[in-house]
């Protein structure tokens, strides 16, 4: 890490630091009892006492994430290749994608547990609904920016539907896809949370959703505060995982990726 | 002949098609816009095979829709184009017809090679054969050197080389240039007009030329067309007198003066119809 890099590292986390001292020295001189507010260092004691429960349960919920985040990717890049294939069919049917955006998932994930029953599955799809929208959105807005110049030339060239497709708009959607990644992958774990409130009881492994209601009912705070920043640190490791494909994957051409070019 | 920044010996592989240009006839050929706008009307122009021809007019006069019809890219809504020989092609033959636009718009996910090689890949081409034919025709502009790189690592000058390069890769036999260079700085612009008039004596292609620069069509064409204001007539059809073997001094020579003021006073005369 360069000298620049590590000082820029440094802000953040004196702030944490300072935050987390504020945090820790108020709660302690009004003496506010713990199931109201824990202290850090009581958060942290609990984190550690239940981290095999917390692991599990991060798993669990982590697995119905990446499944329902798969599937949003899959159907969402399909969505969107076949409603850009057709002014007609786009303005038909992109309307209605809206209500992907604006469903309340809280109150459709009763009706997933009666199709899908308890459990994984429908804690999955309830992560999959939640972030499908924006891969749909961003992947369209993609492939609807290719430069006319660009269309021309593969016309010229008497390119087939597939290959245009395939060696042109699907590329140059790129950039815009990988955007619509990154939102739907923070999107997928609080779908996935929202959905075991609802539907995550079942047998076998419970996730973070679980945790965070049992611990709530048993005044737990110290225990809902470590599950609650588990979750948190799965989106960001999903996050994460996404913005690192996309800057490999961009790395030699975009200007939005970090090692940019160096004309000469 | 030598190139400017090219060695001599830098064959483009054969091919299994005619080479040498085509003619191009343009008879009473008109294009209204929707919307009522008509940028042609009534326009006649014959291009001899294998000539080198610039189309010169004011900004908006209709040369950009002159060069889409004949390209195919657009539909005239009357008169007739024709090319002999025909160009048809079923699909899967090289395309007869290159087309560079006035930005280089390379595919910037593509290597310079891959860039190169794009006609040749949509046509299906085999990938070592194109990928030959390619590399040999970025060694003719220049680039040989450059194949692993990215769009976005070169200058803008390199950038159009690989466009033409592109455009050339199916040892088209008609060449159309849509203000190509106009971006470019004055020595890029006047190095690629050099590299060009080159590639052109040697390949034989038919080529149009357009842009509104006097300087550099006196420089590259043989034969200067002056469009009028919109709609777009022909103002003045000068074969220039000039000789064939065109040198960079040649811009300050007196007979390179002569021409570009007829090519000058055809322009202003253009203005007032």
């Amino acid at each position: 890490m360069s000298t620049a890099s590590a000082r820029q590292a440094l802000a953040p986390l004196a702030a944490l630091v300072i935050l987390l001292s504020l945090w820790e020295g108020i709660v302690r001189a009004l003496a506010i009892p713990t199931w109201l507010l824990p202290t850090p260092s009581a958060i942290a004691t609990a984190a550690a006492r239940e981290a095999r429960p917390l692991l599990d349960a991060a798993l669990t919920t982590g697995r119905s994430a990446l499944v329902g985040f798969a599937l949003s990717a899959g159907v969402g890049v399909f969505a969107a290749v076949v409603l850009s294939s057709s002014r007609l069919l786009e303005r038909a049917l992109y309307p209605y994608t809206l209500f992907l955006q604006t469903v309340p998932i809280v109150a459709i994930a009763p009706l997933l547990v009666l199709w899908f029953g308890p459990g994984a599955r429908a804690v999955a799809v309830s992560s999959f609904i939640v972030s499908l929208f924006p891969v749909i959105a961003n992947t369209l807005t993609g492939l609807r920016s290719v430069e006319p110049a660009l269309r021309d030339l593969f016309r010229l060239y008497g390119a087939r539907r597939l290959a245009t497709l395939w060696k042109l708009e699907l590329p140059a959607a790129l950039p815009h896809l990988f955007t619509g990644l990154r939102i739907a992958s923070g999107l997928a774990v609080i779908g996935a949370i929202v959905g075991e409130f609802v539907a995550g009881f079942s047998e076998g492994s419970a996730g973070l959703g679980i945790l965070v209601l049992s611990a709530y009912r048993q005044l737990r705070t110290d225990l809902l505060f470590a599950a609650v920043l588990a979750a948190s640190g799965l989106g960001l490791l999903l996050f994460g995982a996404v913005s690192l494909a996309g800057a490999r994957t961009l790395r030699r051409w975009h200007p939005s990726a970090s090692s940019g070019g160096n004309p000469t | 002949m030598a190139l400017p920044h090219a060695p001599a010996s830098a064959p483009l592989a054969p091919t299994d098609e005619g080479e040498g240009g085509v003619r191009i006839q343009l008879s009473d050929l008109r294009r209204t816009f929707p919307g009522g706008l008509t940028v042609l009307e009534g326009l006649e122009l014959e291009v001899a095979a294998g000539s080198f021809v610039a189309l010169l007019g004011p900004s908006g006069c209709g040369k950009s829709t002159l060069l889409r019809l004949v390209a195919g890219l657009d539909r005239p809504d009357g008169g007739t184009l024709t090319f002999s020989p025909p160009l048809e092609r079923t699909r899967g033959e090289r395309a007869p017809i290159a087309y560079v636009f006035q930005d280089a718009h390379l595919l910037p996910w593509r290597s310079v090679l891959d860039n190169a090689a794009l006609p040749l890949e949509l046509a299906g081409v085999p990938g070592p054969e194109r990928r030959a034919a390619a590399r040999a025709v970025l060694e003719q502009v220049g680039l040989g050197d450059a194949t692993a790189r990215y769009p976005a690592e070169l200058s803008g000058g390199m950038r159009m080389r690989v466009s033409l390069a592109r455009a050339l890769v199916t040892r088209p036999r008609l060449l159309l240039l849509d203000e190509p260079f106009a971006a470019l700085d004055e020595l890029s612009r006047s190095r690629l007009d050099e590299q060009l008039r080159a590639l052109w004596r040697e390949l034989g292609m038919t080529v149009l030329f357009v842009t509104h620069s006097i300087a550099e069509a006196t420089w590259l064409a043989e034969r200067v067309v002056v469009l009028s204001r919109r709609p777009a007539r022909v103002v003045l059809d000068r074969t220039l007198e000039l000789p064939r073997e065109r040198v960079a001094t040649l811009r300050t020579e007196a007979a390179f003066a002569r021409e570009s003021r007829l090519l000058h006073e055809a322009l202003e005369r253009g203005e007032a119809l």
